[in-house]
This record gives C-alpha cells, structure tokens and sequence, in this order.
C-alpha cells in the first residue's frame, strides 16, 4: 500500500472509532482481558498499535476482526483509554464500506430458493438487489 | 480600518500574580499559543481590580476584559477571590444593562500548575469577543485619535 | 519628570526570535518620559546589568524598565541592579515579552506588536512609581513540622540539631509514619525499624523537640516569621504525662474486635492501645468508637488496671495556640482505594492484597507474625502474581485511577519479589509490568539480582482479569514479547496501588494559602531551583506531600527543606513587602467598610485631631494599616468608598495608566 493510502485507512478507522492511538502506553492489558485472544491472529494491543502504523489492509484481511465478541472488557479495564473495541468496531464498518454495492444480483436469488423460505423474504430479497 | 484587514479584538486580561500570572507563565514555559490580543496586567490579587478599571478599559476602546484570580479556596491572601467573584457579578450585569455582552466580560479561575486551561481560556475568549466585534457602547470619542 | 531608561532583552533567542527587538527598543525610545533605551543579549548577566548601571549614571535615570522575562523569574535581580546603581529597587517595572509574548506567539510581527504595547504599559507605570522602604517584622524562632513520618522526622531533626525549637504535629497516636509499617527497604534490605526507630527515640529524647501526637492543626494566621497556628489535641482519654506505656491496659481491655489500622485490618486489636511495641510517645490511646466505658459507661477495666492511674474518660479535645516562624509541610501519602480496580477481585478475595498490605505479612511484628500466609486460609502461597501500575499511569479521562507513575512501586515489588523467593524457594513470583523503573543509585543493579540470582518471573504484559475460583485465583493475562495468553492459578495476588497525598492536605493547603497542583500534591515555588519551598513565604515542603518519592529522596528533601527552615530562622529581621495598602487620612471618612474586607486584621481605626481651614481643630476617626500585617493584597482598596485606601506599588493611577497605555 502507498504511505498516502495508509494514511488515509488510518485517518478514516480513527474517526470512525473517536480513538486516539496515541494514547496507548503499550501495558497490553486489553490482550490480558479478552476472552477471545487464542482465537485471534492479531490481539487488541496488537491492532491499536497496527492502526497507529497505518497496517489497516493487514487487519482488514485477517479474520480476527471477527472474533472479537464485543464484550468491551477492554474499553473498561483500559487505564489510558484508548478503547480497541471500537476500533475493532471501525474496521468491521470499513469492510462493509469497501465491498462497494451489493454483494449479489436478482438473478441470483431464485438458485438459493427452497420449499422453506417464506414468501416474503424472497419478495423483499428481489425488491433489494434488483436496484 | 481597512477592510481587508483582519479584525483585531483588544483584550484586556487582569492577573493575579499567585496563581494566574503564574499560569500565564507556565502557558509561556510550556510554548501554548494564544492569539496576540491578550494583554496582561499584573495585580497583586483578583480582588485589587476595581471596577473602575474595567469601566476605563471598555471606555478607552478595550472590546473585551478577562479577570484571572486563583481557584475559589486556594486565594493566596486566603479571601480575595470572592470579593471578585462577587463584585463582578454585579458589575457585568450592569454592563450588560449598558449594552456590553456578557461574552465580553468573564472571570475565570486559573491555577499556577494550569497553563493549558489559561491558553484555552484566552482562546475561547478571543474567539467569542471577535465574534461579537467592535466594542463601540461605552468608548469614549475624546480617547480617539 | 522622571527619566526613564528602556531595556530590552533578547534573552539569546528566547525573545529575539519572534520580537524584533531593536524595533522595540528604538519605538519605546520615543515614548514620553524616555531618555535612553537599549537593547542586550542577556540583560540579566553581568555585562546586561553593568549595561543598565552606567545607563544609569551617564543619564541620570530615576526609573528602569527592563522588558524581558518573567517578573516573576528576574524582578528580584534587576531591583537589586538598580539599587547597587543607587536609585531606589521599586523604581524597576518589568515587561513580560518572554512567558507572555515571544513564546506564545509565532508570528514576528505580532509578537513585536505586542511587545511594544506591553513595554509602553511599563513605562506608563513606572512614570507614576515612588521610592518604596520595606518594613520590618520580627521572626519567631520556632518552627512547626506538620506530620511525623520519616520526612516530619527528620526535618525535625535536622531543625533542632541547629538548636532552633521544633514542633511536630501528627494526627495518628504514633509517629513514624509509612514506613514504620514497611518491613525492609530497598535497595539495601535493611529492615525499616531498626533505621527509623532510633530516629523516633532521637525526637523524643531531643530537648529542642515537642511531639504533639494524635493533634491535627486547625487554624493558621500570620504570615512568615509569625504565623499562629491553632492545634488541636484529640483526646486521648489517657494522660500523656502520667501513662508509663507498660500495656497492661491493652492486655486486659474486653473489646479484642477492633480492626487494626497498623497491620491495615488484617488483625484486631483492643479499644485501648498502642499501635506498635516502639511507638514514640509510648502512651495507651483509648479509641472513643469502640471503648465499652465510653460508650455506654459500663467497663472502667482499664482504669481497674492502670497502676499509674494515667486513665480519664472525661478529658475533652483541647486547642491549643502556638507561634512559629516557618512551617514544614510532611503530610505523606497513601495507597489509593482498590474500589475501581475491581478486575482484579480485591473485594472478592482476602487473597488480593496489596502491597503495603504484603508488608505487614512479611513484617515480624505483622499479623503473622513474619511468615507469609494466605490471610484466606492460613496455608503457604505457592504461586504468587505481583499487578504493577495499578492506577498509577491512567488517562486523565479515566477516573479510575492517577496520571502519574507512582515512583516507588517498581522497587518494592522487586524487593518483594527478592524477598519472597528468598525465603520460600519454592513459591513461583511472577510480575507483570508495564516498564520496570530504576533510575536510582543500585536500583537497576537490585532489579536484575530479582531476577538473574532469585529466579522472579518477569513477564512484560498486564493482568486483565483475576477470579477467585475454588481457594485459587484465577489470573488471565498477556505476555507481549511471547505473544501468548497466560491462565495462572496464583495463591495470591499483590497490587502495587497507586499512592496518593493524604487526604488532610488540601485543607491544610487552603490553611496556609499554599497552592496545589490537580492532583492535591503541593506545588513548590520553582520546579527546579526551588522544590522544598512553597509558593507561599515560610511554607515549605518535605516528603511525599510534593510527590511520589522513596525513603532516601525524603530524607534528602527533609533535610533541604530543614535547612531552608534554618535560613529563615537565623534571621532576626525579615525585610516586608513595601507594596502594602495605606490610607489617605484627609479622604477617609472612617466609614470601617475596609477593615470588614482585610483578611490579616491590618487595618484598625483611630480618632485624630485635624486643623481646619478655619484655624479650628476637629476630632476625626481615620484608618490606619499595619504595614507589618498587611500583605498587599488590595481588597480594602476596592471596598473605600471615599477611594482614600490605595495600594503602593500598585496604585489606582497606576494601573489606570497601564490600561489606557494597552488601550491606546
């Protein structure tokens, strides 16, 4: 990635979160709290500090965004405040905002129909991706 | 004045020399800017500003006057402050009768150790003094040049 | 007319790299009443200061203005330049072109804009300046030391080894503070008794030394070299004089269920007592809340066993009136409360301890008497986990905890931690830590003996959480150059809290007028060149009331703070503040409104004879100020109605004269 477009993923995961990275004093006290660190590949302490060095595609791709339960055992027990939830948060907001329009077509609904899908679904399921 | 030219509030800010001209000072120590417009007078406490001398200062063309005294309890001369806090509660409610906006008075509270809060403070101030503009109500036309 | 000398300084580039300052000097140059201006490199050296005194020579100056740094950093050394030129100190006006101009502005023209107008506001004043004589005011030769820990103490000491008279005032039965609780000290491991007892016995024994123990200071007035302090004696309930300390009373007492705040609760003690076996003045205290006899008048067994008859349950809090010349503030600190830490189960579990707690479990005179026991069950930890920078270091706009590093947890974990492994070979230490601070005289060298020699696990992370869970505690926490998560089954727990100042001293501050900073620790008068003294005159500092500090930097700032004391007490004289309020006799009309607003008392009211202008003489009742009391402050000033009250050095004209020189 270029330095002007890793600026730009940090800035934008930053405002959307309201975190301030800087604040971190590396304690890891958020990674010492999750409940989910062994299922991660990057832990809490590890993505804020990540952010604060632009390394936003690398977290994007990892699935570790999604292993966090949002608990927000981290935001509470931060002695700085940084709050990696949210910007654990951001980041799943960016990828919803990165992937650009819908993710399929009318054309590809009646495939995925079977006898238990209830009429509406399919109804409301054509009305939204065949805009 | 010409139009192009920026407008320029004058701020007259009275300090206390215990607390709010030590702040002052630390705001210095600390390089925190603050726009040009304050100009400092030092006075031994809070509570030596008479009114007068805001009287005189909106008279000679001042468009807003800040009064810095020590926090509430923590007066050097153990009292002063409050003598502030409540001569110039009625003073600028009686400035406000005669048209000067309450935004272009204030009494704030700063401490030796707070630098930062001065800084701000005489940030807000300006900000909210130029915003209302010129202060034209009680000059004085003779003190033109 | 005065004449006037302009000097501007360019403080290297402090001020010379954002205010032109030839352009000031040359502007302020046409200014009325200026007869010469100049500007200098460094106006406060020597070569600046010869500068202004042949200025003063060659043009016949009667008043100077040096447009420079603070008044507050150099005013003091260009009044004594312009006496050494011969013209009278109080004839200097500063401008302040460096705190409040060259260094908050960025902008050269605006900067030199503004210089201009604040040296033209110095001028305008100084036009109106007299020559000002201080007065004179006597100096008590006492000194008072509030707080008797080891920082109280050894200010004493240090006072009453220059023959001065000292008192101390503690509120605890005891002195001796924290570290009379402590049970070794680092870096040296010397046991924190043998070295502070003898201290205490050296304040008992000492002749220039008073103890008033279990008192709380209550009211301060005066100012420096004459200060009157009331104290108040709680009562004891036990004659301080007669009680021999043999503890007989303590034995026999029925109420055994009194938590002891010595050991910080973990045992009980009677409701009379004696904290500790050295305790100075050994006396009994009857603690009010508890005693049978006082409670309900039905017991009296104290009095039943006391052979020296030292028992009196009537005696009543006394106040007591005492003068003193300078006082010390030793206010000391304390852990915070563990109440907002909650993750790490310190309300769950008796097993969470905290530090000064392990203290007292390791102490010989502690509540197990020396062997380190789970306070839970009584068995031997086997694994025990050490939290560091528990509410030390939190973001001001988390309310958990302080902002601060707290200084001495680093070190007493390791000592801990050195001592535990020491002693118990086979229980597993492990500390978590942020950083491991050691910047002392054999403190990194201390921190690696914990781990190179005594095999403590040092692990670089943060416990998140502890569960207490079947009599173990549950510890989840990160390893962050390993990279993993560790689940610990620890015995026990130690949180190195953060340390707060005393809770006592913010109202002692508003007492002595001394300022404090947001954390309720005293702000000295110079970070740097003046840290024993407060801002206030008289007022000094000692110990942790200032900051977070270990044993050997209290004692060095103790005796800082004792010799600063003994300065001020070798004086016979202290010259005063000329800048005190007076009063125009002809315009008072002796309406009294001024002597309602004086905070010191300064102003009283006579009756005076007065010639008229017809040849009659008339009676008149006119203000007089003390000028020895009056401080200066200027509130009478504001309050006279018939404007005879003014202040000198900062008169109505004077200050009128800098407003319209602003706002010209």
């Amino acid at each position: 990635m270029q330095t002007r477009d890793k600026e730009l993923a940090k800035e934008q995961i930053v405002r959307m979160s309201g975190v301030d990275v800087r604040k971190c004093m590396r304690c890891g006290k958020c990674s010492g709290t999750c409940p989910s660190y062994d299922e991660m590949e990057y832990h809490p302490h590890q993505f804020v500090y990540m952010v604060e060095n632009g390394d936003i595609e690398t977290l994007m791709k990892s699935e570790s965004a999604y292993k966090c339960l949002s608990c927000f055992a981290c935001v509470d027990r931060c002695p700085r405040g940084v709050e990696p939830a949210k910007i654990i948060e951001a980041l799943r907001l960016l990828v919803i905002r990165k992937k650009d329009g819908n993710h399929m077509t009318a054309d590809d609904i009646p495939a995925l129909v079977d006898d238990d899908l209830p009429q509406q679904a399919i109804v409301s399921a054509l009305r939204k991706y065949s805009k | 004045m010409q139009m192009n030219e920026e407008y320029k509030p004058l701020i007259v800010a009275f300090c206390c020399n215990w607390c709010s001209y030590a702040g002052a000072d630390l705001a210095g120590n600390n390089r925190l800017n603050y726009p040009a417009d304050v100009k400092i007078i030092r006075v031994p406490c809070s509570c030596r500003v008479n009114p007068t001398f805001v009287l005189r200062a909106f008279e000679r063309g001042a468009d807003g006057v800040i009064i810095c005294g020590c926090h509430p309890g923590d007066c050097h001369y153990t009292t002063g402050n409050y003598y502030t806090r409540r001569r110039m509660k009625l003073l600028f409610s009686m400035l406000d009768y005669l048209g000067i906006e309450r935004e272009r008075t204030r009494v704030e509270w700063v401490s030796a150790a707070e630098g930062a809060k001065f800084a701000a403070t005489m940030n807000d101030f300006v900000q909210k003094v130029a915003a209302l503009g010129e202060n034209k109500r009680l000059e004085d036309l003779r003190c033109k040049k | 007319m005065q004449r006037i000398g302009v000097f501007v300084c360019h403080c290297g580039t402090n001020i010379a790299g954002t205010v032109d300052v030839a352009a000031v000097a040359a502007a302020l140059g046409k200014e009325p009443g200026v007869v010469f201006s100049a500007d200098y490199q460094y106006m406060c050296s020597q070569a600046g200061q010869d500068l202004i005194k042949d200025a003063v020579k060659e043009h016949r100056l009667t008043g100077i203005v040096v447009c420079s740094c603070s008044p507050r950093m150099h005013e003091a050394t260009f009044r004594k330049t312009a006496a050494a030129a011969g013209i009278n100190p109080y004839m200097v006006e500063i401008a302040n072109i460096r705190e409040q101009c060259s260094w908050v502005h960025k902008d050269k023209q605006t900067g030199t804009e503004k210089a201009i107008i604040l040296g033209r506001a110095a001028i305008a004043k100084v036009c109106l300046n007299s020559p000002l004589t201080p007065g004179e005011s006597p100096v008590t030769k006492r000194a008072l030391v509030i707080g008797g820990g080891i920082a109280g103490i050894q200010t004493a000491l240090d006072i009453a080894d220059a023959g001065f008279p000292v008192d101390i005032v503690e509120t605890k039965p005891t002195i001796g503070g924290k570290m009379a609780q402590l049970d070794k000290t680092f870096p040296t491991l010397d046991c924190a008794a043998c070295i502070l007892t003898p201290k205490m016995v050296d304040c008992a024994q000492n002749e220039n030394i008073r103890i008033f123990s279990y008192s709380e200071v209550t009211g301060v007035k005066g100012f420096v070299g004459n200060f009157d302090v009331t104290i108040k004696r709680k009562a004891r309930y036990v004659k301080e004089d007669v009680c021999t300390g043999c503890g007989a009373c303590t034995e026999k007492c029925p109420q055994r269920k009194v938590p002891n705040e010595f050991n910080l609760g973990m045992d009980n003690r009677r409701a009379i007592y004696i904290p500790f076996a050295q305790a100075v003045p050994k006396v009994a205290t009857i603690d009010p809340n508890y005693c049978t006899m006082l409670k309900t008048g039905k017991c009296g067994v104290c009095s039943k066993v006391c052979t020296a008859g030292a028992i009196d349950y009537k005696a009543k809090d006394e106040y007591i009136e005492e003068k003193y010349g300078a006082i010390v503030v030793a206010t000391g600190f304390n852990p915070i409360s563990m109440e907002k830490f909650d993750e790490f189960a310190y309300s769950q579990s008796k097993d969470v301890i905290t530090s000064l707690e392990l203290e007292r479990l390791m102490n010989a005179a502690g509540p197990t008497g020396g062997t380190l026991l789970r306070p839970s069950d009584g068995t031997h930890p086997h694994t025990i986990v050490f939290v560091q920078c528990v509410g030390s270091r939190c973001a001001a706009c988390s309310d958990k905890g302080k902002e601060y590093c707290s200084k001495i947890c680093c070190m007493y974990t390791a000592k801990h931690a050195m001592l535990i492994r020491d002693k118990y070979p086979d229980t597993e230490v492990y500390v978590f830590y942020i950083d491991v601070r050691t910047p002392g005289k054999n403190f990194d060298e201390f921190y690696r003996r914990a781990v190179e020699e005594y095999g403590v696990h040092y692990i670089k992370g943060m416990v998140g959480k502890v569960c207490p869970e079947g009599g173990k505690l549950k510890v989840r926490a990160s390893d962050l150059i390993y990279g993993k998560q560790l689940h610990i089954d620890a015995d026990m727990v130690v949180l190195a809290a953060a340390i707060e100042p005393d809770k006592s001293a913010r109202g002692l501050a508003t007492m002595l007028t001394a300022s404090m900073d947001t954390n309720d620790f005293f702000t000295e008068a110079h970070p740097k060149l003046r840290p024993v003294e407060s801002p206030t005159a008289g007022v000094f500092l000692s110990g942790t009331c200032q900051g977070p500090k270990d044993i050997p930097e209290t004692v060095a700032q103790a005796g800082a703070a004792a010799s600063k004391v003994i300065g001020l007490l070798c004086k016979n004289k202290l010259t005063g503040n000329p800048c005190v309020a007076h009063s125009d006799e002809l315009m008072c009309n002796g309406c009294s409104t001024c002597e309602k607003v004086c905070p010191y008392g300064a102003i009283s009211y006579i009756d005076k004879e007065f010639r008229m202008p017809d040849r009659t003489t008339r009676v008149r009742r006119v203000a007089v100020v003390n000028e020895a009391v009056c401080q200066g402050c200027g509130a009478c000033t504001v309050a006279c109605m018939s404007g005879a009250m003014d202040l000198r050095g900062f008169t109505v004209k004077q200050i009128m004269a800098e407003v319209d020189a602003i706002c010209r």
